[in-house]
């Protein structure tokens, strides 16, 4: 704040001797960084972010059934036994199946949607977007269960689709505000002048829209396709007996002498989604500029 | 050329089309209606069943189906209920608390501080938030286990003999693993209510003769107090429900309403209570969101 | 008038409650470079967009060419627009964003590649195809919208404001190039702006809208010089306005009685009003002369207290109270001789003094909602 101020403060006569402080204080600090009071604070809160997850890889190292210091040595065995779970490959194809089918669905609703709410002027827009929201804010477990008591007195048998349509609602909202801050982020009268110049909706939609949001419309099915990896409480009450990878994890931890294969499977899983939702970020956030096509 | 013919005739399908084209809603609603769709069956559908099943009754295997509200009255009865309900909003509120509170400095730190590289600070910040909760709690399990990382690490140190019993399987712990677990929810909205807010307003605040913790308190607190009340929802109204965390850290004393309402879709098997909690509970989060809504409204008004 | 090229009938064009076009009736000539004119918020755009196909009248008809277009999208419709911010496509390069409507025409690679060589040179951008969007000026960007919107060969060319992004002596020299341009493809264009003096640059004829009513329809210089509203004159340029009583009409000359002017002598074709009835006179600041002298005897005059100028380097403004006025009356004068000494001199006495065909004539009261058509 008081970099903007420095140059300012000509009349701020009484606050002057404070100025020279800030100015002084900002010398002894190394700019590069920014580190002042705030800045300090802020590394040290990626730490508390990010430490507590790095036990997972860390100790998915240690040659030791137990998960104490000191460190015993370093070995690979616990990954060698993950190949051999015939239960984790299992839930590991069977969240990819979930995943992948959710991530596309969501975002081609996503796209619909957002192209619904930023470019019509419609009535009850604001109501119609927070009941979209909802599942955002409601506790999962409810989600779950008014779930399954659908799917159970309907007569519908729990399988991955049902875990499937679990997990759409609660990514729907995501592929919405990622594509809708993308479509914010272009002027309508691009698609306006595709129709003026002869394009008809589909023409406008493949020749400039999708091209303008493709970021967002990758992004959207890389974090979609995350969330319902990663996710557990519906898939816990919504899979039945085609267990996903997290709900084999659950079914795991009650064992004290898998922890360390739980351990090497959640740091895989930790790693690549971090790798994933990076990328994702990245794109989203407009790091790639697209280049010029031609004809 | 073939919308020409069209365009000029009349009847009943050149009617449709004259309403389609002249009323944005309708096409808006059209490619909403997919996902509304989904959320329809999803979410309201569901939810009605929810309220419907809270009214019936479980004889031992067998729903009865006909009206009663003996769920609502065993809330009641029982104090058990209303204590872990009373209990998990307590935890969730201090959970939102400390979330806001350490989140409200690093939000302010890329807002303000931060002159590069804003985006890459964000995403660092939101990547935990996207990735495996489960495996977030499970390692917090690890940390704080009774043969876990702090204690043998401690141990290993030297610093104790014996291991802390006092880090496991109790409130503490379930309100650390949360913090943890909804950090990053809390920082985005505040971040973007902060980053919103027109830099000249503080430069004037400054000007008129206020001193930069004045300013921060009559300007820059107000004007990003809706993020911070967003960011309270997100955190509070998802927390109250967990499940997960008190399952894995939390012990008998750290059981929340979730693990309860969990328990009568397994072992208790009885999916109507189990109904009616959930509606309570969702009732009593509601309940709680309103009053703080409008103790900001009083405090907004209090300030301006 | 030839057979028009664009025909609006009875235009309405409402948004919930907001009525933003109301009754819009009038024609367009081929080959007329036609302006909407009027304040943000007067319907000139959405009637520009219910040419182009984004908007569907509520009620009406508009013909293009004779054919009723109102019910066509706008990709099936013989008009081409330029968007006020441009709308140049960022994720294609500038030989890519004037052909993307050439899609179907049917022309070979080559005749399409020459045929945008031929639109580049047009706008004066030989050589610039490869460029992305991103690499363009905004007056660069201007033309290229316009040679993506000519090179389909419209009938009507649809310009949204397309010079408001622009700073002002940038603006200036593209008005002088959209005119030639237009002369040279002889194309009916039809522009929207807010800002006056482009309008009466650059357009044959004018109409000028104000909440949703388009008030007259004519050209630059009947509307500048005999408008027939007091919006209208209020609009263009600036008007002094006088609240007179129209004593007789003979011969041409109406006299009439004023509080603030006194005895007024004005040259019209019919009487503005009724003998003993109201009427309002317009004059603008550049038909007064100033006299420092009792000018009373010589026709139109009155005397007045000078009040603060402005120097302008071309002219300079003068304002002057009237007794029984409480604003100043505005006199713009041009600084003929090259001289540092102004006149002025604030509280001293000046009589003001017009011709007497300097005077524009307005009905009495504002008649709203009624319209006008020219010709």
């Amino acid at each position: 704040m008081s970099d903007r101020r420095a140059s300012t403060n000509a009349t701020g006569g009484y606050a002057a001797g404070e100025r020279d402080d800030a100015v002084v204080r900002r010398v002894r600090c190394p700019r590069g960084l920014g580190l002042n009071g705030f800045g300090i604070y802020a590394v040290a809160y990626l730490v508390f972010l990010y430490l507590p997850v790095a036990v997972l890889p860390v100790f998915s190292f240690n040659d030791s059934q137990y998960v104490t210091f000191p460190l015993k040595g370093f070995t690979f065995k616990w990954y060698e036994a993950l190949a051999d779970s015939h239960g984790l490959l299992n839930g590991f194809w069977n969240s990819v199946k979930v995943a992948v089918s959710v991530s596309i669905l969501s975002t081609i609703l996503g796209v619909f949607a957002a192209k619904a709410v930023t470019r019509y002027r419609m009535r009850g827009r604001g109501g119609l977007l927070g009941f979209i929201m909802v599942p955002l804010v409601i506790p999962e477990i409810i989600l779950g269960i008014s779930l399954l008591m659908t799917f159970s007195l309907g007569g519908v048998k729990l399988s991955l689709v049902t875990v499937g349509i679990g997990h759409l609602l609660l990514c729907v909202p995501f592929s919405m505000l990622v594509l809708i801050s993308r479509m914010e982020g272009f002027d309508p009268s691009m698609e306006e002048a595709a129709r003026d110049l002869g394009e008809n909706a589909w023409g406008t939609f493949r020749r400039v829209t999708l091209p303008i949001i493709f970021p967002g419309v990758v992004a959207s099915l890389l974090l979609t396709f995350t969330i319902s990896f990663d996710e557990f409480v519906l898939a816990f009450f919504l899979c039945g007996t085609d267990a996903t990878l997290p709900v084999h994890i659950w079914s795991q931890l009650r064992f004290p002498e898998r922890l360390p294969s739980v351990l090497s499977l959640g740091a895989i899983i930790v790693v690549a989604s971090t790798i994933v939702v990076f990328a994702a970020e990245l794109i989203r956030r407009g790091g790639v500029q697209l280049k010029p096509s031609g004809l | 050329m073939n919308a020409a013919r069209t365009a000029s005739g009349s009847g009943p399908r050149w009617r449709v089309r004259a309403w389609f084209m002249r009323s944005e809603s309708g096409r808006g609603y059209a490619l909403l209606s997919p996902t509304l769709v989904v959320v329809v069956l999803g979410l309201l559908f569901p939810m009605l069943i929810l309220t419907t099943m809270s009214f019936w009754k479980q004889e031992y295997v067998d729903l009865v189906r006909t009206f009663t509200t003996e769920n609502y009255a065993a809330f009641f009865d029982k104090r058990i209920y209303s204590l872990i309900l009373y209990r998990s909003i307590r935890i969730s509120a201090l959970v939102t608390l400390v979330t806001i509170v350490l989140a409200y400095p690093l939000a302010y730190y890329i807002a303000f501080h931060v002159k590069k590289n804003k985006m890459m600070w964000i995403v660092l910040v939101t990547i935990p938030f996207w990735t495996s909760y489960l495996l977030r709690v499970f390692a917090w399990k690890v940390i704080l286990g009774y043969n876990g990382v702090v204690n043998s690490g401690l141990i290993s140190l030297g610093i104790i003999s014996e291991p802390l019993e006092f880090l496991l399987y109790n409130p503490t712990a379930v309100v650390i693993t949360l913090a943890h677990a909804w950090a990053a929810v809390a920082i985005l909205p505040i971040y973007v209510s902060l980053e919103k807010i027109d830099r000249s307003l503080i430069e004037a605040a400054r000007d008129l003769g206020e001193s930069a913790f004045m300013t921060f308190v009559r300007v820059t607190l107000p004007l990003s107090l809706p993020g911070v009340i967003a960011a309270s929802l997100l955190v509070f109204i998802p927390t109250v429900g967990d499940y997960v965390t008190p399952a894995l850290v939390g012990g008998t004393r750290g059981i929340m309403m979730g693990n309860i309402i969990q328990s009568m879709f397994g072992k208790a098997l009885n999916w109507p209570l189990g109904a009616a909690l959930s509606i309570i509970s969702m009732l009593t989060v509601t309940l709680a969101v309103c009053v703080l809504l409008g103790a900001t409204r009083w405090y907004r008004k209090k300030v301006g | 008038m030839s057979a028009p090229i664009i025909s609006i009938e009875h235009v309405f064009k409402e948004f919930g409650s907001v009525r933003a076009v109301n009754d819009a009736n009038f024609e367009i000539a081929p080959g007329e470079f036609f302006s909407l004119l009027g304040p943000s918020g007067c319907g000139k755009t959405t009637l520009l967009r219910m040419l182009a196909g984004f908007e569907v009248p509520t009620r009406g008809r508009i013909r293009i060419d004779g054919r009723d277009v109102t019910m066509v999208p706008p990709n099936h419709r013989p008009v081409n627009m330029v968007f006020q911010n441009y709308a140049i496509f960022p994720h294609l390069n500038v030989a890519s964003n004037i052909a993307f409507g050439m899609r179907k025409s049917g022309l070979s690679k080559r005749a399409l590649a020459d045929r945008i060589e031929e639109m580049l040179e047009l706008i004066r951008l030989p050589g610039y195809g490869e460029r992305t969007a991103m690499e363009l000026s905004g007056g660069q960007r201007q033309r290229v919208a316009l040679a993506r919107a000519l090179i389909k060969q419209p009938r009507v060319l649809l310009l949204d404001e397309p010079l408001g992004a622009l700073d002002k002596k940038l603006r200036e020299q593209m008005q002088i190039e959209l005119r030639q341009l237009q002369q040279r493809v002889g194309i009916t264009f039809v522009f929207v702006t807010h800002d006056q003096e482009e309008a009466l640059t650059l357009s044959d004829r004018i109409a000028v809208m104000s909440q949703g009513d388009v008030l007259e329809i004519s050209t630059p210089g009947a509307l500048y010089e005999a408008p027939r509203s007091r919006f209208v004159a209020d609009f263009i340029g600036t008007m002094n306005f006088f609240d007179c009583t129209l004593r007789e009409y003979r011969d041409g000359v109406a006299t009439a009685d004023s509080a603030e002017l006194g005895r007024v002598r004005t040259t019209c074709e019919a009487p503005p009003a009724a003998a003993g009835e109201g009427f309002v006179l317009g004059i603008r600041p550049e038909k007064f002369q100033l006299a420092f002298e009792d000018a009373e005897a010589t026709g139109n005059a009155v005397r007045g207290r000078m009040g603060p100028s402005a120097y302008l380097g071309d002219r300079s403004h003068f304002y002057v109270y009237l007794e029984g006025r409480d604003d100043p009356v505005s006199v713009a004068l041009p600084n003929l001789a090259k001289s540092l000494e102004r006149i002025g001199g604030t509280g001293r006495d000046v009589w003001l003094t017009w011709s007497d065909d300097a005077a524009v004539l307005l009905p009495g009261e504002e008649q709203a909602g009624t319209k006008r058509e020219g010709r």
